[in-house]
């Protein structure tokens, strides 16, 4: 997202003391303050609007097994809804010039939503949606993410068995996904940028409403939407069916795999900060240790 | 059509209470879904035949099955002193047997309009709704406003707290049943705001629906609900 017009003194509201920069490489975030958002009296300066970006397919490629009737409201109407909304609420805020995977992460606020956080991770997560898929999709994976798969669920049957489980047994309205977790901790609140080799793998999770694994730390490779709006018009209740159809019929796997080689670079070049900032630290623990004694030396000096 | 609940009783044998050797154990009470009390077409134009079947033959015929097996599981949980798994049945549970209580006091919610759906609330539920929210407009611009705002899939209710004597609204995401936002709460209509309540019909604009389903709205039923509980002196 580029803005389109940045304006120098258009910062109404300080959200946060960003350390080092807010981007998914470098994940040193510290939050020390939370202000309240406001915005200035007057017309509103719009420096940045997320775009409604169509599907990489025609809205009627999926068929038969995902409608156009369903494209043409789930695309059109929700999704549409979702970017629109997000818009309006943050214009003129400091969130208007920020890429939308960042809005998600600090509208997230650690579990504790801010308003915006349910358009901005709808909008972020249908656009990834769509393309989880593709006309004529289906088949397995190949290359580096089957080896991926089949080492960290057994074989690629099992991650399918397990990713459908996941999709089904998603109460209410939610998503599953299969992501990439270059992190050590399993526990939702919890991050730790350093990981052993071990420790990243593929995991299947599933999430409720708007959440996504982006507020877990984890680079999402794939995923499928159980909303009921998502197949309540080809599959009504069927939602097993549903699955079956998305896993068998639509689902992209060089998108997957495109986006698993995204996610193991962006947790390199983390580690190489991490390593940077080990590093700058170790120089400065011993610095101060040399001036304890450089002062010792001056006093005996004075007898 | 009589609206009757089944219920049967399945008692285990009795070899198998005594080889557990545990106490006393409960006979295990399994579900059915109950007959709707009017037929699927009867609430056109506000909600269509199509969905009615669904709704209650798909969606509240499989909470009640999912209900009857969590039900059997926990019983063997219990049964075993299996800790773990007793704990890790409630969230089952409390999905799919909120699903049936919710859905079961929603059939009765509604009714054909010739049948009185829709016909306004009279008598001390009436001056109630006009005492606590000014009027029934009102509330039901609230009760709109509050099922549009509800994000993901949950109910919209209003209901009486019956320690307070107060009417209120209330939302309940998935099916979480009234009675988790307070135990006082007493539900007279809830409104099933999950995207299968409406969507075949009404697809994105629930909205829509919202101002609809009024026109169907048993309030004689809630009416009914809220003398028992707040009985006129």
């Amino acid at each position: 997202m580029v803005p389109a017009a940045a304006t120098a003194a258009s910062l109404n509201c300080a959200l946060f003391h960003r350390q080092g920069g807010l981007n998914r490489a470098t994940r040193g975030l510290q939050w020390t303050k939370k202000q309240q958002c406001t915005r200035k009296p007057g017309p509103a300066i719009i420096t940045a609007k997320f775009e409604l970006k169509p599907p990489p397919y025609p809205l009627n490629a999926l068929e038969p097994h995902m409608s156009k009737d369903t494209l043409e409201y789930h695309w059109g109407k929700h999704h549409r809804a979702y970017v629109d909304n997000l818009n309006k609420q943050i214009v003129g805020t400091e969130l208007d010039s920020m890429p939308l995977e960042d809005v998600v992460i600090v509208t997230y606020n650690k579990g504790d939503m801010l308003p915006a956080f349910n358009n901005a991770a709808q909008a972020w997560n249908h656009e990834f949606f769509w393309g989880c898929m593709k006309p004529g999709g289906g088949g397995k994976p190949s290359g580096e993410l089957l080896q991926l798969i089949e080492r960290d669920f057994g074989s690629f049957e099992k991650f399918v068995e397990e990713f459908k489980s996941a999709a089904a047994t998603q109460f209410g309205s939610g998503w599953a996904w299969l992501v990439y977790k270059a992190n050590r901790l399993d526990v939702e609140n919890a991050v730790n940028p350093r990981p052993l080799e071990e420790d990243k793998k593929l995991v299947v999770v599933k999430s409720s409403n708007a959440v996504n694994p982006l507020v877990w730390d984890y680079s999402p490779l794939l995923t499928i939407d159980v909303w009921e709006h998502a197949y309540y018009l080809d599959f009504q209740n069927r939602r097993p069916d549903y699955i079956s159809t998305f896993m068998e019929k639509l689902v992209s796997w060089e998108a997957a795999s495109a986006r698993l080689e995204v996610a193991k670079a962006q947790a390199a070049e983390r580690e190489k900060e991490q390593r940077k900032r080990d590093e700058a630290e170790d120089i400065q623990g011993s610095e101060a240790v040399e001036m304890y004694v450089d002062g010792e030396t001056e006093d005996s000096g004075a007898d | 059509m009589a609206l009757r609940s089944l219920v049967t009783r399945k008692n285990l044998p009795s070899a198998f209470k005594a080889a557990t050797g545990l106490g006393q154990l409960r006979g295990l009470q399994t579900f059915s879904l109950p007959d709707l009390p009017y037929d699927y077409g009867a609430l056109e134009p506000a909600i269509s035949g199509e969905i009615m079947q669904l709704h209650h033959q798909k969606h509240h015929q499989t909470y009640i099955t999912n209900y009857n097996k969590a039900l059997e599981q926990l019983n063997d949980a219990i049964e075993k002193g299996d800790s773990a798994a007793v704990v890790k049945l409630q969230s089952a549970i409390k999905f799919n047997g909120g699903g049936h209580v919710n859905h079961s006091i929603f059939w009765k919610n509604l009714a054909p309009v010739r049948e009185g759906g829709g016909e306004l609330p009279h008598g001390s539920l009436g001056w109630a709704i006009d005492a606590d929210f000014g009027s029934l407009e009102k509330l039901i611009q609230l009760m709109n406003a509050e099922g549009a705002a509800l994000q993901g899939s949950g109910w919209v209710w209003l209901a009486l707290d019956k320690e307070l004597k107060k009417l209120v609204v209330e939302t309940t995401a998935n099916q979480d049943p009234l009675v988790t936002k307070g135990p006082t709460l007493v539900p007279l209509l809830g409104i099933d705001v999950w995207e299968h309540a409406y969507y075949l019909q009404y697809k994105n604009v629930r909205p829509d629906y919202l101002k609809n389903i009024w026109k169907v709205m048993n309030w004689k039923y809630a009416s009914e609900v809220y003398a028992k509980e707040c009985p006129s002196s």
